[in-house]
């Protein structure tokens, strides 16, 4: 037995994580069902030890302009929320992504619209994948399936923002979020220096360390083709991360007669569903996207070209569904279930959705 | 004595700044903006501060002063600027870091950030320019504009009643805790423009030392916005403004002890 | 008795012609050029009675694009 293991929740290993990775700094505003994370962080006190900034901003309006400027001076910084308070923080993630500076964004997502409710959902899956703020931007979007992934997608998060200068979310749910289960965390790493941060990031805005010329960073270009030009050069960022960054799993899909594709908490519902597929003789096969963006299309469709269909099960009415229908070319029926409002839908009931719908 | 033998390197007591940099300003004709760009940039010369400063410029006429002031800038979203300059001095805290706000960006969709920010008394030093108007987007109404005072949006001019009060937030910030010094100047006379470098200095100082938040109200023109020539806006402003917005320090911490 | 004697430089392209540093002159030492522009049109500011300028920066000051350089000697 590993002595590092510890029983947490995942919004606690989140904050652990981020203390650990070097983290500079959280800014962030209470909402359930993620408000652990800044409580463990007061608990914690980081300030004290690794120097780690934590705040707790008037708004998520304030918190994501607070991550906004941290990263733009190349700081490691990160804020967390859930839905509502996601929608607030649409402004800054499309200025961060015009600006090109690289920020860890959690949305420990619950049911909607509107206030909706406090429980778990998947339902800003459109939001998160498909740009929630205006203009032409993407961000990572990593979509964990248990608190041990909570923990390490933190890095992952930071590592893929820096490498890219973009923003990375770790998209969960509130029962991710809320559930206990072990978890290994990483090394403390130490946070990076300030010369440390000056070289890894020459574009940061930090001051004019040895009158070197003037950073700025901005999101404004009234030049028509200037600004075409920054656009041009987001999508060719865009591409590469297309190119480099998916991740996802595929758990029995050689030789499955159906497949689900889910993620999140709702993938590991359908992994109970396999196994009562199983006992029922139906071979079910299970693709669970990790990365939402950049989406596992190609993936997808070499798996959907040996099935009969496939069943994507979310918490919410259908989101995901579209970018699978989009994988698979109409080549293969896809169909959705799910249940909504902070509901979740027992494994029976998404395997009574399987075969009322793609076997009848 | 000729004019040639007066204009000599040993003779000269003034010049631009060089921080202010040789890039042609976007501002009107008159703008008070032009002379408090120049403050900032010669306040932060004569600290030492080339090096250190980190500006953070609004949305409103002054979204472009990273251009003329060659320091390290952020760009904020309209009202954010102090919730950027927040974490950016909390991250780095030798660090002299300020905004650079208009009425609109600080007392309107900025109120929120503003007020809290100097109630948390984070140690950065706000240059808040009141000129009750919206100058960029093409002088509509602003929270700070006059009752009777016309702009776009209250064409017949400002009515409470539609339109609610004009807005001094200053002295509310004066009430705060977290801030050190709260004052209102101006830049339309020789001896206010002095004053005003004055108050910026003390204010950066403020910043460096970690005494709280500073916030230094510029009470300036839009003479465009005004639909006035520069001088007869001065006229407007000291016949107007100053009564609603009237100048001197409303918070001083140093100056109790 | 020592006589302050002053002068100043405008830089003509930056300046926009406000008129600004014409009125803070004390000694009514500025004006705008009547018929000369700049690059940009505007009538820039110069020194119209050079002899009376007794370099306080006045003009200076309240310049709104830093266009003005101001010199200073005592005449003894």
């Amino acid at each position: 037995m590993n002595d590092k293991v510890t029983l947490m929740k995942g919004n606690e290993a989140l904050a652990m994580a981020a203390i650990r990775y070097g983290a500079d700094g959280y800014f962030g505003y209470p909402i359930t069902p993620q408000s652990e994370v800044l409580e463990k962080l007061e608990e914690e006190m980081p300030w004290e030890t690794t120097g780690m900034v934590v705040l707790q901003a008037e708004s998520e309006v304030a918190a994501i302009n607070m991550v906004y400027a941290g990263a733009s001076c190349g700081k490691a910084v990160m804020t967390s929320t859930s839905s509502p308070g996601f929608s607030l923080m649409q402004e800054g993630m499309s200025y961060m992504a015009a600006s090109e500076v690289p920020a860890l964004v959690i949305n420990v997502m619950r049911g909607g619209p509107g206030l909706g409710t406090i429980h778990p959902s998947q339902a800003d899956y459109f939001q998160a994948c498909k740009g929630g703020g205006h203009g032409d931007y993407r961000m990572v979007v990593l979509a964990p399936a248990s608190v041990q992934e909570m923990a390490d997608f933190v890095g992952l998060g930071w590592d893929l923002a820096f490498k890219y200068r973009c923003v990375s979310m770790i998209l969960a749910d509130g029962l991710i979020g809320q559930m206990m289960e072990k978890v290994v965390l990483p090394e403390q790493r130490p946070r990076r220096t300030d010369e440390e941060v000056e070289r890894q990031c020459p574009w940061a805005v930090t001051g004019r360390t040895g009158m070197r010329p003037k950073n700025i960073i901005t999101s404004l270009e009234l030049d028509d083709d200037i600004m075409e030009a920054n656009n041009l050069r987001f999508q060719a960022t865009y591409r590469l991360i297309e190119q480099n960054e998916v991740r996802y799993e595929t758990v029995d899909t050689e030789g499955c007669d159906y497949l689900i594709v889910a993620f999140g908490s709702m993938a590991r519902i359908a992994m109970k569903t396999m196994e009562l597929a199983a006992q029922e003789g139906i071979k079910v096969g299970l693709l669970r996207p990790i990365t939402l963006w950049p989406f596992p299309y190609k993936e997808i469709a070499q798996v959907a070209a040996g099935v009969k269909g496939i069943l994507v099960p979310e918490l919410s009415a259908g989101q995901m569904i579209e970018d699978v229908k989009l994988a698979v070319e109409c080549k293969v029926p896809v169909e959705h279930t799910g249940r909504m409002g902070g509901n979740v839908p027992t494994p029976e009931e998404v395997l009574d959705a399987l075969k009322n719908q793609l076997i009848k | 004595m000729e004019n040639n033998d007066i204009i000599r390197p040993e003779n000269l007591v003034y010049k631009k700044p060089a921080l202010l940099n040789d890039a042609h300003m976007h501002y009107c004709p008159g703008c008070s903006h032009g002379v408090v760009h120049k403050l900032v940039a010669e306040v932060i010369e004569e600290m030492g501060m080339a090096e250190k400063a980190i500006g953070v410029s609004p949305v409103g006429c002054a979204v472009f002063a990273y251009n003329y002031i060659d320091i390290d800038w952020l760009e904020a979203a309209h009202g954010r600027a102090t919730a950027m300059a927040t974490a950016t001095k909390r991250l780095m805290p030798n660090k002299l870091v300020f905004t650079y706000q208009g009425d609109g960006d600080f007392a309107a969709i900025g109120t929120c950030e503003s007020i809290h920010s100097c109630n948390r008394g984070e140690n950065i030093a706000i240059i808040f320019i009141n000129n009750a108007i919206y100058g960029m987007t093409g002088g509509q109404m602003a929270p700070t504009t006059l009752l009777g005072q016309k702009t776009a949006t209250c064409p017949y001019g400002r009515r409470a009643d539609l339109n609610g009060y004009p807005l001094s937030i200053t002295p509310l910030l004066a009430q705060l805790d977290g801030t050190c010094y709260v004052t209102r100047q101006s830049v339309h006379k020789p001896a206010s423009v002095r004053k005003a470098k004055a108050a910026i200095r003390k204010a950066f100082e403020n910043s460096m030392a970690g005494k709280g938040t500073s916030v230094v109200e510029i009470v300036s023109t839009c003479n465009t916005g005004w639909k006035l020539s520069p001088e007869k806006a001065n006229l407007w402003m000291e016949e107007n403004m100053f009564a609603k917005y009237p100048l001197g320090d409303l918070k001083d911490v140093e100056s109790k002890k | 008795m020592a006589k302050v004697r002053g002068a100043v430089t405008v830089n003509t392209e930056r300046c926009k012609g406000c008129n600004l540093c014409v009125v803070a002159c004390p000694s009514q030492v500025l004006d705008l050029q009547q018929k000369e522009v700049n690059n940009r049109g505007y009538h820039f500011a110069y020194m119209a009675q050079p002899d009376k300028c007794i370099g306080c920066q006045s003009c200076s000051l309240v310049c709104p694009d830093a266009c003005i350089e101001v010199y200073r000697v005592i005449e003894k």
